[in-house]
């Protein structure tokens, strides 16, 4: 076949079209994919977090069934069955089985699988949780009259009510009425909370009026020399006015005592499958219901109150079980002291940087150290912070004016306020850096106009500047207050402890007490997970309490988003 | 262009009809006003004499220093870093360039409008009564006294005046330059300094503002810089063209527009270069 040349006026050679197969990057986008990639690998990874904690942080105060396991040698074991396992029985486990047990395992190419129960009665049995392998077990039953007891001491009890005595009279579980229990646990309870309410509250106003004598005798002496007739006038103040005193706290122990002795008169016997039993005061059970015996109500009721005991109650058992109210009121505290440091120390370098200073060698150099700061590890800031504010400057506060408390520490230890003073610290390099931002975003035009109008260099900042970089100022705090609430390494060494159950707010003078070491849910869940005798039973209370902190930041930032929005919205309105 | 074939008269010399003309004085003299910004000459020798209560239009082409020139007078060139001046500015006998001077001072006689309006994100009230709380002034009564009397001058007030509490961000940009000017003579200033205040507006918005121009003239001096010759030719009664940084000629604006002394002028007026 020929080609027929199109035969025409000669067309002057053009350099040749660029040829679009030949180069990607010229008319696709070669790197969508990575970024798309790069950012869905992000997203699963969060949401695959946050799913991981809420799952875990919601299911952990869920009733659960008591499973009654009887195994094959017919020893009978109780508790609440969680995850299963597969694992490889050992050789010296497989000789211990009997023969069909050990075709079992064979059969699965030596495996097997087990599950975890708790089994509570830790005080009988030493252990809370007990695997149980599969192939050991010959039926597994839910009886009705199966309680889960939750207990002030020794963590639940798994097994059955027997018996119950009030004032000597004792009726077994079958002759009790129904709702019986549940309103003496309410009576007994009431006791308790009088109890404590009585030592804790009522003579512990006793024995800080006490101390507070004391320390106005130690502060005398001191003053003036032990011997000196005010040494002594002081002495004898003290001690007229500590017969009153000790009067009221023999009436407030002998009254704690009548209720203590009508306390232990209620108690309860527990039975558990293996025969064993316990009698102990009623008033030492925190909860108890038939767990296979629930209806979704009910279940809904232990759900909540278990939550709400979580929320506002102590712990106890080291920390394993209770509430996380101080942990709360700690980390909250923290963080707002921690923001009212910073906010106005970060605001006014930054303003002095951006607004002052003649931008030069020297400036850049300051401006890049800032930015490096917040790069330093934060234990080093904690040590910073020990050493400094705790040992220099506490120590100082103290002997200038607590002398007559020493040699125990009153600020020159750990406390509230150094730990959000080191936060501050950590965190005011943020702030200056997202403030210098705003400070530039404000338009120059703006400035201008109002300095032409004759206003001052501190008017212009003052009435344009600022409030127009209030949004942006305000998304530093918010990063700052989000560094801040979930550090925990620094806070270690500078004041946060496993139990303060000591608010730092109280109704003695002065109220607010700074110098209180405190409890961080952060640390918290350090503890909870990694330092308590059964890290078992701690696991469910880390993903709660993280599922708690995750809640506190989002709750604080929102807070802190809504107002900078609101601000937002007085700048954008329409331009032409 | 050739500039050795023209003749180098760099200083204005009045004319004796413009003499005639004057009646009110001089209120701004600038002599032998030198400018750099670091090793960069902005401003070479610029003498001239602004007078009182006249619209005086300072033009030329872009980066000719006609708004550096406008900018030293109230001397907002502060803010920049590396600027060096020489030479002297006085503003009824007071050297403004005087070490010790009240700038602040200096500012509230000379207000100022921008090329782009800049209203303060606030209320069209604290807009316009800015210059009157940054002097401290807390008397409402005043406050409003003050805000009607420069709105009406400003002839925004009957648009404005049910919504004195609104967004100033919320007017269009015409009402928004209305607004700075508004803001600009609430201080009661001698001299109003305007850097192009039409460029960013449409042509109804610009009338208006040239309008209003016209109708300030006389309480005010108006020194305005633009870029648009037909706007110097329809409400200035003097003209400066500024060329590369230096007065290429200062006179009537009728002469400077008809029969100019210079050829670069001419070429520019008549549109040839610029």
């Amino acid at each position: 076949m020929t080609v027929i040349e199109p035969k025409g006026p000669e067309v002057p050679a053009k350099r040749p079209r660029r040829a679009h197969a030949a180069e990607l990057s010229a008319f696709g986008e070669p790197f969508l994919w990575a970024h798309g990639g790069a950012l869905a690998i992000g997203i699963v990874l969060i949401i695959g977090f946050l799913v991981l904690v809420l799952w875990n942080g919601i299911a952990t105060f869920w009733p659960r069934p008591v499973a009654v396991v009887t195994l094959e040698d017919g020893s009978l074991v109780a508790g609440e069955p969680s995850r299963t396992e597969p694992f490889r029985p050992g050789p010296e486990l497989l000789s211990s089985l009997s023969e069909t047990q050990r075709q079992t395992v064979a059969a699965a190419d030596g495996w097997a699988e087990r599950r975890l129960y708790r089994i509570g009665n830790y005080d009988l049995y030493n252990e809370d949780f007990r695997w149980i392998a599969d192939y050991a077990v010959a039926r597994v039953d839910y009886p009705p009259e199966m309680v889960f007891v939750e207990r002030l001491e020794w963590g639940p009890f798994v097994g059955m009510v027997q018996a119950l005595a009030v004032g000597g009279e004792t009726r077994t579980a079958a002759s009790l009425r129904p709702g019986e229990l549940q309103s003496e646990l309410a009576k007994a309870q009431d006791r308790w909370q009088r109890i404590r309410h009585i030592e804790r509250s009522l003579i512990g106003a006793v024995n800080h009026e006490m101390e507070r004598e004391r320390l106005a005798v130690r502060r005398a002496i001191l003053d003036h020399g032990a011997g000196s007739p005010a040494a002594l006038a002081a002495q004898a103040a003290a001690e007229r006015r500590m017969k009153p005193l000790e009067e009221r706290y023999q009436a407030l122990a002998a009254e704690a005592r009548a209720i203590k002795d009508a306390d232990a008169a209620v108690t309860i016997t527990l039975a558990d499958v293996g025969g064993r039993d316990k009698t102990m005061p009623l008033s030492q059970v925190v909860r108890i219901y038939a767990a296979n015996d629930l209806s979704l109500i009910e279940k809904l009721g232990v759900y909540v109150s278990r939550w709400w005991e979580f929320l506002s109650e102590e712990p106890r058992e080291a920390n394993t079980e209770g509430g996380v109210f101080p942990a709360i009121f700690g980390t909250f505290a923290m963080t707002l002291l921690m923001v009212i440091v910073v906010a106005p120390f970060g605001v006014i370098t930054a303003l002095y940087l951006r607004e002052y200073a003649k931008q030069g060698r020297l400036v850049s150099i300051v401006r890049i150290s800032v930015n490096n700061l917040a790069g330093v590890p934060s234990i080093v800031y904690g040590v910073f912070g020990l050493g400094f504010f705790a040992y220099i400057l506490g120590g100082s506060i103290d002997d200038l004016f607590y002398p007559e408390r020493l040699p125990s520490p009153t600020f020159g230890t750990g406390g509230l306020l150094w730990a959000s003073l080191t936060l501050a610290l950590l965190t005011v390099p943020v702030v200056i850096v997202a403030t210098e931002e705003a400070l530039a975003a404000v338009p120059r035009s703006m400035r201008e106009g109002s300095l032409a109008c004759g206003a001052s260099k501190w008017q212009t900042i003052r009435n344009i500047v600022l409030p127009r970089a209030m949004p942006g100022i305000l998304t530093g705090l918010i990063l700052a207050m989000a560094r801040g609430a979930g550090e925990v390494a620094p806070l270690m060494l500078v004041g946060v402890v496993k139990l303060a159950p000591e608010l730092p707010i109280d109704g003695y003078f002065p109220y607010v007490h700074l110098e209180r070491s405190f409890m961080h849910l952060g640390f918290h869940i350090y503890d909870v997970g990694f330092q308590s005798r059964n890290s078992e039973a701690g696991k469910p209370m880390v993903f709660v309490t993280t599922l708690l902190l995750i809640g506190l930041v989002a709750a604080m930032n929102a807070t802190a988003i809504v107002i900078r929005n609101r601000l937002k919205r007085k700048f954008a309105v329409g331009h032409f | 262009m050739d500039a050795a074939a023209t003749t180098t008269r760099d200083a204005f010399e009045p004319t004796e009809y413009h003499q005639a003309k004057s009646s009110q004085g001089e209120i701004i003299e600038i002599k032998d006003f030198n400018l750099w910004y670091g090793q960069a000459q902005a401003l070479h020798d610029v003498n001239m004499t602004i007078e009182k209560g006249m619209v005086t239009a300072l033009i030329g082409p872009s980066g000719c220093g006609k708004s550096t020139l406008l900018r030293c007078l109230n001397r907002m060139n502060d803010l920049i870093d590396n600027l060096k001046i020489k030479g002297r500015m006085t503003m009824d006998g007071m050297d403004i360039y005087a070490p010790g001077v009240d700038v602040i001072g200096l500012r509230k006689r000379m207000g100022m409008v921008f090329q782009k309006p800049n209203p303060f994100p606030k209320s069209i009230f604290e807009n316009v009564v800015y210059p009157l709380r940054v002097d401290g002034v807390r008397d409402r009564r005043e406050l409003e006294e003050a805000c009607r009397r420069s709105l009406e001058a400003a002839a925004l007030w009957d648009e404005v005046k049910e919504r004195l509490e609104d967004n100033a961000l919320g007017l269009s940009g015409g009402q928004q330059q209305r607004l700075c000017i508004a803001r600009a003579i609430a201080s009661d200033p001698d001299v109003l300094l305007m850097d192009e205040p039409c460029s960013a507006l449409d042509p109804i918005a610009t009338s208006r503002i040239e309008e209003l121009i016209d109708e300030l003239r006389g309480t005010y001096t108006i020194i305005i810089v633009t870029h648009n010759m037909q706007q110097a030719a329809r409400i200035s009664q003097n003209t400066a063209f500024m060329y590369l940084g230096r007065l290429i000629e200062y006179g009537q604006t009728e002469v400077m527009f008809t029969s100019p002394f210079q050829r670069r002028t001419q070429d520019y007026v008549t549109g040839r270069f610029g």
